[in-house]
């Protein structure tokens, strides 16, 4: 089985979950032995430069020393996969007052620029045509795209070669935005289902969306739920710079409307009237990160709430053994892997009733993101009482290890040889 | 011989209302639930059930005969919501042939906890039941046949009773029969009942499995089975759930028929009777005696008790609610040592079980939350305002509590007020 792979984000450069299921999936599929080309758009953020000269210029195929089947290439675009309408506006005002009026032009293609803003709508089908570019020097069966981004370059691809479409839907525009939809992302996500073989959801929760708002048929549509990367320290406690007797509350994700933050802030709120030896920290960045801190503020609790902006890699690892509960407040959440990650740290999860993990968890609270009460009711129930944490985190870090990428990737290839031999 | 013994747990659960750490009300319990519940039980199960077994006693002049153990929380629930029920078990009780069992009064694990609130606890309930049905128990069952021998020498050493149930555990009993009466070890009185399961779960949890090679289960075939013990036996012991008709096997499944018609097909081989409890024990020697060193139940495949006690939440729960005794005993208030007390109940601890949570067996079809942490949460959080009720009759929380705090003084008579 041969794969042409699309994809935005792979391990380190990654800003949420969809890299770090790329980096799952692709992995256990080059266990199974599948061969993967996995194309990615060139990420130039210069504050990870240190990463980035795997993507130099003019290397543009390369591959992790882990994986020997799966194969990269590289497409020089700044794709960044979680912007909204007004944060790409944003980037595209800040660029105006940087002076790189000339390098946004309709039709141009600044190459230069290092922090390149065109249009969201331009970028993707310039990903498109490189991507169709990048195919036809390979050989494959099935072409799998990640998420709206890559399906206008999936669409291009599968038309060329005549290979069957698998997309592969991680989040809908319906999540990220609630309501307030980006018709040009609802468009290409919508015409990418439509033409595909095959759907892939990451739960029936996306599943439902993808039936009731796109008009998908949902004989078309499989669900593979995502699985997590069984860790391999010893749960190891590290340094504190919190005293022992404050217990910690972690959020960790995006700090977008999708994630909720001002909900979590409003439970905590609520659990400072009762408990006070606690400190909320607030894990991420995003475009409410700003406003969230302000809020913060306002509610009086600002001293409770420590923010720590984006981490990653061993910093992600430490803040899980640093925290007591791990609450994930999502408004709209396809799968949420970071419950997982939290699990397999031994700590215990309060989840949103909203989310595809929730469909996979028993061993874990569950509240409505917005039933507030409920939500400070459990933390100072967790924080209460240590028996209720401590059943919580042994069976659910049980449970956690038993969802493993490689049945999920046994479960793609499964979807994958129906469609061939459908063909 | 063999005489059948037919004993009925009746039981339903006060269960609580969704209480956040938040609430501050005394009100813990979920009326409108628990009405809807006993009502829609009754329906389908107590009075079809009661109705056909008065039936059949009459029709059969005194010769099918069947125990009952009705528990206090159950009868006052019933009191409350559908007292028709409580007139059918007393028009029961006046027939003669059926007997009333002592069980704890709120279907409690006191026996595992406080030794002295077990023994209030089975005296309340055998008051209760002398005040309905003018009968004064002589059999004792425990919360869910929960036993071992130490729980035979209290109930012993309380005098009052002529023998015990329990379940007929294959490890207890190993290569002997449940179908003899038998002596607890370290007992010289009291008499052991066992349960014999195999043929009590042919009826309980077997009767409409369609993938049961016996199905579907005549009376006539089991009558058989009865008989086939003859001479290998002195008595069958079917002890079960009452919900097993009508609302654990369904109505339509026949079970009602299969019941009416069992006691007669039974009677058709003439060695063949009915006898209760009491009339097992006075009729027959104890064959052997069974030591119980360890804590059995009729739960589950395992017969222990980790389906009320196997996790940290559940010990915790337990033990932070016996820990509350004597504060709770202190304030000589009715209402909070009534509340204290329905607190104890299995059935909350059951519901915090998580054996097989994950697989979405048969302990979620009788759990009324949707996961094991949010009942623990739940009970911790009605746990913890009981306490705050406590320690502001004892303490006293101003001069707000000045008059409850008088009150609690003159009911105990030790309290003095400053």
């Amino acid at each position: 089985m041969r794969l042409f792979m699309l994809g935005w984000e792979f391990p380190p450069f990654i800003s949420g979950g969809l890299g770090t299921a790329c980096y799952g999936l692709t992995k256990a599929m080059d266990e199974l032995g599948i061969q993967v080309t996995f194309v990615l758009p060139k990420m130039v953020d210069v504050r990870y430069a240190s990463h980035v000269r795997l993507l130099g210029p003019g290397l543009n195929s390369f591959q992790f020393s882990g994986l020997k089947n799966v194969k990269f290439r590289a497409i020089a675009s700044s794709l960044q996969p979680y912007s909204t309408a007004q944060a790409y506006r944003k980037r595209i005002e800040e660029a105006l007052r940087q002076k790189n009026v000339g390098s946004l032009g309709l039709a141009g293609l600044p190459i230069e620029a290092a922090d390149y803003s065109g249009d969201m709508y331009t970028e993707v089908h310039r990903y498109a045509a490189v991507a169709v570019e990048l195919a036809r020097d390979e050989q494959f069966d099935v072409v799998h795209a990640h998420d709206w981004m890559t399906f206008p370059a999936a669409i291009a691809v599968a038309a060329i070669s005549g290979k069957p479409l698998v997309v592969h839907v991680h989040s809908t525009e319906f999540d990220r935005s609630g309501e307030h939809v980006n018709q040009i992302i609802y468009d290409i996500e919508r015409k990418g289902m439509e033409r595909a073989d095959k759907v892939i959801a990451v739960s029936q929760y996306t599943r439902n969306i993808i039936i009731n708002r796109y008009g998908i048929s949902g004989e078309k549509v499989e669900v593979v739920y995502n699985a997590v990367e069984p860790n391999n320290n010893n749960g190891g406690h590290a340094d504190s710079v919190i005293g022992k007797d404050e217990k910690i509350v972690l959020f960790l994700g995006r700090i977008t409307m999708q994630k909720g933050p001002e909900y979590f802030l409003a439970a905590a709120k609520k659990v400072l009237e009762v408990v006070d030896n606690v400190k909320f920290v607030m894990a991420g960045s995003g475009d409410m990160l700003h406003r969230t801190v302000q809020m913060a503020a306002e509610m009086g609790i600002g001293h409770k709430v420590l923010f720590t902006g984006f981490l990653r890699g061993e910093d992600v690892q430490k803040i899980y053994r640093m925290a007591d509960l791990y609450v994930m407040p999502s408004v709209s959440e396809p799968f949420g892997i970071a419950p997982l990650e939290a699990l397999n740290n031994n700590v215990p999860v309060i989840i949103s009733k909203q989310s595809g993990v929730s469909e996979v968890l028993t061993h874990a609270l569950k509240v409505d993101f917005w039933d507030i009460n409920e939500m400070a009711n459990k933390i100072i129930a967790v924080l209460k009482y240590p028996s209720l944490g401590i059943t919580l985190g042994n069976h659910g870090n049980f449970e956690a290890r038993r969802l493993r990428w490689k049945d999920s990737a046994a479960k793609c290839a499964r979807i994958y040889e129906q469609m061939l031999a459908a063909v | 011989m063999p005489s059948v013994c037919f004993y009925f747990q009746v039981h339903q659960p006060l269960r609580l209302r969704h209480y956040t750490v938040f609430d501050q009300s005394e009100h813990y319990f979920d009326d409108h639930k628990n009405a809807f519940i006993c009502q829609k039980v009754a329906n389908k199960c107590y009075l079809p059930a009661n109705r056909l077994l008065l039936k059949i006693i009459r029709r059969l002049g005194g010769k099918f005969k069947i125990a009952y153990s009705l528990t206090g929380v159950l009868l006052e629930q019933l009191q409350r919501y559908c007292p028709e029920v409580i007139s059918t078990f007393d028009a029961l009780a006046e027939t003669g042939c059926v007997e009333f069992l002592a069980e704890t009064y709120y279907h409690s694990l006191s026996s595992l906890y406080s030794r002295d609130e077990f023994v209030e606890q089975v005296n309340k309930h055998i008051d209760i039941i002398g005040y309905l049905f003018g009968q004064r128990p002589r059999v004792f069952r425990n919360t869910e046949l929960i036993y071992n021998n130490d729980l035979a020498a209290l109930v012993e050493s309380m005098g009052i009773f002529d023998a015990i149930i329990t379940e007929g555990a294959d490890h207890i009993l190993g290569p002997r029969s449940p179908n003899f009466l038998y002596c607890p070890k370290g007992c010289s009185k009291l008499m052991l009942l066992l349960k014999n399961y195999p043929l009590s779960d042919d009826i309980a949890f077997r009767f409409s499995n369609r993938n049961w090679p016996e199905w579907p289960l005549t009376a006539e075939k089991f009558a058989k089975w009865i008989s086939n013990i003859n001479g290998n036996g002195n008595v069958i012991n079917l002890f079960m759930d009452y919900e097993t008709f009508g609302e654990h096997q369904w109505e339509n499944t026949g079970i009602f028929e299969f019941m009416s018609q069992l006691p007669e097909e039974i009677l058709k081989h003439r060695d063949n009777d009915f006898k209760t409890p009491s009339e097992i024990a006075q009729s027959y020697e104890a064959t052997d005696t069974v030591d119980v060193p360890h804590l059995i139940s009729w739960a589950d495949s395992e017969r222990d008790i980790s389906a009320w006690l196997g996790n940290a939440m559940q010990s915790n729960a337990i033990y932070e609610l016996y820990r509350l005794e004597k504060v709770v005993k202190q304030t000589g208030d009715e209402n909070i040592i009534a509340d204290w007390r329905r607190l104890q109940a299995s059935d909350h601890f059951y519901y915090m079980c998580t054996k097989y949570f994950a697989d979405g067996d048969v302990h979620r079809y009788f759990n009324p939350y949707d996961s094991p942490y949010d009942s623990y949460i739940n009970f911790m959080n009605v746990l913890n305002h009981l306490r705050s009720r406590c320690l502001n009759v004892t303490t006293g929380g101003g001069a707000r509590n000045l008059q409850l705090k008088i009150k609690s003084s003159e009911g105990l008579g030790a309290l003095t007020v400053s």
